[in-house]
């Protein structure tokens, strides 16, 4: 792999060699490298491009890698990965796409990814997104997330998107079984003229399920984000959905709460707040004796944390 | 009551503008400073309602106002002289699941830590319990022996004012007294309306 590459890889999984535990690296719509381990097994799908990772029951504390990295301009690659995580297992699975784009062509991956948790398995997610280059192609990402957490079993996905992607729809599906939880955050910043579209739809169908959905965005320049949350409670059951967005300059936030109680047991919270930076903020770091651009960048840096 | 107390701190910071007169900081004007541009001049303010923030924490907070690198065990050390259990706060969010007290505390430790020529504490009693208020008498009465510039405290508190080498009384924007606790103490605590500056310690740098 090239310079540009390696930072890609660097910016989005945080890897500068082979890193531990098995993974799949993918590039410009190939795999180009792969390892499987004793519990951790990765194989290459028939039907449609993408992978299906096995997760051995009672596997401890493995790290999974499967990156994507995009350096062709003009390409568009659409991805199914599958993860099957067996009983008991406690894993973290880290994922994420970076791509770099010089040219005119527009850049574009659709990743697919679908989780199925066994009873009492545990799963930390964690997605980035990255993009960069000096073209006036695009770089667009529609991420795809779709959970099935059986009894007892956790997710918790952490999902960043800090920079240079100019189009994304992210659209994060769950359907929780009893006692099983589901804690997603996420983590947006957008510039420029760039849009982002933020999908959340949890149904919570067996007794004692819970959701916790946090999202913290910032719109800056002319920049648009739109943030749609459907919880439906159909049990006994607790979902709280979080949505806090700062705004900038003419950029525009939208946010749209949904919660819908099917069952007198059903206890489901929204909360959304949008508004810009508080003076007193600005002013209290300020008199800490950072100027205006200091302050505020790190109001920023510590509201997306 | 409104009579200039917390309008002239902010005036002194450049929180707020001043329709006329000059901030005299060492001898030079630093009227029409920024408030940054003040606090490196060497002014130090803690507000009367500390701050909130998303994301930020304790030790972050720390960090920006030591504006160097500080190791995990000096935050601790700071937070232990504000009478916080540091372990327990290092982490948190400056946000508001700590209350009052703690905020206050984490506000004066922030301020208290740049050590500067000229700290002021705009009504610290405010919004506090007794115990806390307790605690931040210690607070000052601690500060007194190690910071080295002067302490400016606007409060009604006579317990705080007990503690002052100065004190400055306020009615009506207009400065009425202005001397040595002992010479001027008797008289303000009868006069129930007027505010108070207490002034700790330091040399003359306001």
């Amino acid at each position: 792999m090239d310079n540009i590459e390696l930072e890609l890889l660097k910016q989005i999984a945080d890897i500068n060699e082979a890193p531990n535990g098995a993974y799949n690296i993918r590039k410009n719509g190939q795999g180009i490298e792969r390892k499987v381990t004793q519990n951790v097994n990765i194989v290459t799908k028939e039907d449609k491009q993408g992978i299906d990772v096995f997760v051995k029951e009672n596997t401890k504390y493995e790290f999974i890698h499967i990156p994507v990295i995009i350096t062709e301009s003009g390409l568009n690659d659409v991805v199914y990965n599958d993860f099957y995580i067996g009983k008991n297992a406690d894993v973290v699975i880290i994922a994420g796409c970076g791509i770099h784009n010089d040219h005119h062509k527009d850049s574009q991956h659709d990743g697919i990814h679908r989780f199925f948790l066994s009873e009492g398995a545990k799963v930390k997610y964690i997605e980035k997104h990255y993009g960069e280059g000096k073209g006036t192609g695009k770089r667009i990402l529609n991420p795809v997330t779709e959970v099935t957490l059986k009894k007892g079993s956790y997710l918790k996905m952490e999902s960043v998107q800090i920079k240079g992607v100019d189009s994304t729809i992210r659209v994060t599906k769950g359907v929780l079984e009893e006692d099983s939880n589901l804690v997603v955050s996420e983590k947006i910043m957008t510039h420029g003229n760039q849009f982002a579209k933020t999908e959340f739809e949890v149904e919570l169908n067996g007794e004692n399920a819970s959701t916790h959905v946090t999202s913290r965005s910032v719109a800056v320049d002319k920049s648009v984000q739109e943030f749609k949350s459907k919880i439906t409670g159909n049990t006994k059951c607790f979902g709280h959905v979080e949505c806090d967005a700062i705004i900038k300059d003419k950029a525009k936030v939208i946010a749209i709460p949904e919660i819908v109680a099917n069952n007198v047991e059903a206890n489901l919270i929204h909360e959304a707040a949008i508004g810009k930076i508080a003076g007193e903020q600005l002013t209290k770091l300020m008199t800490l004796g950072l100027n205006e651009k200091e302050a505020e960048e790190q109001i920023i840096k510590g509201f997306l944390k | 009551m409104a009579h200039g107390k917390s309008t002239l701190a902010k005036i002194i910071m450049g929180i707020q503008n001043e329709d006329k007169g000059q901030v005299i900081l060492d001898g030079k004007d630093i009227s029409k400073k920024s408030i940054d541009k003040r606090a490196k001049s060497g002014i130090g303010f803690a507000f009367q309602q500390p701050v909130k923030f998303k994301g930020i924490t304790v030790y972050d907070l720390l960090k920006l106002s030591a504006e160097k690198e500080i190791n995990r065990k000096e935050a601790c050390d700071i937070l232990s002289k504000v009478g916080l259990c540091a372990k327990d706060y290092v982490d948190r969010e400056v946000n508001g699941s700590l209350s009052g007290g703690e905020l206050k505390r984490i506000e004066i430790a922030t301020v208290a830590l740049r050590n500067a020529k000229l700290t002021i504490f705009d009504e610290p009693e405010a919004g506090i319990d007794i115990w806390s208020f307790n605690n931040l008498i210690k607070v000052f009465e601690n500060m007194r022996k190690v910071v080295k510039g002067t302490i400016l405290i606007i409060s009604h508190q006579e317990r705080i004012l007990n503690i002052a080498d100065e004190i400055i009384l306020l009615n009506n924007g207009k400065i009425e007294k202005m001397g040595k606790k002992e010479e001027i103490m008797g008289d303000i605590l009868k006069q129930e309306t007027a505010g108070f500056c207490a002034k700790l310690g330091g040399e003359n740098n306001g």
